[in-house]
């Protein structure tokens, strides 16, 4: 009950932009991020071609992605790999 | 050979302000003794002639000039109260592809030389129309409102715009409501620049003779007790290069002050 009078007269309620800034902030860290399928895939064309110089891949299961987390944004590649190469001095 | 800009004016969101922007700032430079054209790109959904109060006076539109069906200069309408000031109509029954962004290049170089500046009114969205409205501009004029809606759709334009390789875009507030600011209720201009980050060009509060002046046809700008049209003023003083300070959103608020500086008892 107190609860409810201190709130109906406190001239303390946080106002609502704050709240409009926060999911702004996230909204556009989704939005930013945002890159074409396109894009995804020639990388991830790249990316086995030089992997497979130094070891053998399962291409067919590969995975790459972008994920959001709560303030960041992180490339996830996942690659299994079938067979090391022998090692060879250079 | 005069040295011509064009601008277009954009914000992605609806509704925010754009029209009345193009309207105003073009106003606002006619009265400042520029050579101005308006260019109205929203093909289909014709506004810009109405809020002009120049809507009965369009022969020809923009589609008429890129198809050769008149010459530019017939399609010109010539503002009632300045000499210098011109608008160029859309078309009201085409499709938004009747014109190509290598046909509005065309189209402001060709007047460019005859207009100090040439402001073009995007349409919303970020599909034909908005590639058409940036064609020919050396930079852009962000709306935005201080909403979530409306300063996420500026973001995206922006980056659209610098992809086109318009990398100085400049941002207008919108509708600012100096007592909702103040309560912590919307967001202020801070808060939004620091979202965005790109130059701010001005601030215009919400203002109930917007709605006054576009049912008359006549832009804010032209009578004294408008805010958003002082706002305007300034905003146009900016783009000729002086240096203006913001519009305060205090004397905005308070209405004694405005009596006050009426009397001129107010400093």
């Amino acid at each position: 009950m107190l609860e409810f009078f201190t709130k109906l007269f406190s001239k303390e309620t946080p106002g609502s932009k704050d709240v409009a800034r926060e999911r702004l902030r996230l909204v556009l860290i989704h939005d930013r991020s945002m890159v074409s399928p396109e894009l995804i895939a020639a990388l991830k064309e790249d990316l086995i071609q030089v992997i497979q110089q130094y070891m053998d891949i399962d291409v067919e299961s590969l995975l790459v992605n972008l994920e959001n987390d709560d303030d960041s944004v992180a490339l996830i590649a996942n690659i299994p790999i079938k067979s090391l190469k022998r090692a060879v001095s250079i | 050979m005069m040295n011509s800009r064009v601008l277009v004016v954009t914000s992605g969101k609806g509704g925010v302000g754009k029209t009345t922007t193009t309207a105003n700032l073009g106003t606002a430079l006619a009265m400042m003794d520029k050579k101005v054209v308006l260019i109205d790109t929203d093909i289909g959904l014709r506004n810009l002639d109405v809020v002009m109060g120049l809507e009965n006076r369009i022969v020809f539109d923009i589609v008429d000039v890129v198809n050769g069906n008149c010459k530019l200069k017939q399609a010109l309408i010539r503002d009632k109260r300045f000499d210098g000031l011109c608008l160029l109509p859309a078309a009201q029954t085409k499709e938004k592809t009747a014109v190509t962004p290598h046909q509005m290049r065309n189209l402001t170089n060709e007047l460019r030389g005859e207009y100090d500046y040439i402001v073009v009114d995007c349409p919303a969205g970020i599909e034909q129309g908005f590639k058409n409205a940036i064609a020919g501009a050396d930079s852009a004029i962000v709306v935005a409102t201080p909403e979530v809606s409306s300063v996420r759709d500026a973001d995206r334009i922006i980056g659209l715009l610098e992809a086109a390789g318009l990398t100085d875009s400049r941002l207008i507030i919108n509708r600012i409501r100096p007592k909702m600011v103040k309560k912590g209720d919307m967001m202020d201009i801070n808060d939004i620049m620091d979202i965005l980050s790109i130059e701010l060009l001005g601030v215009v509060p919400e203002d109930e003779c917007i709605v006054i002046s576009t049912n008359r046809g006549e832009p804010a700008v032209l009578g004294n007790v408008s805010r958003a049209g002082e706002a305007y003023r300034r905003i146009a003083r900016r783009i000729l290069g002086e240096e203006v300070p913001m519009y305060s959103l205090d004397e905005s608020s308070n209405l004694m002050t405005r009596f006050k500086k009426m009397l001129k008892l107010a400093r």
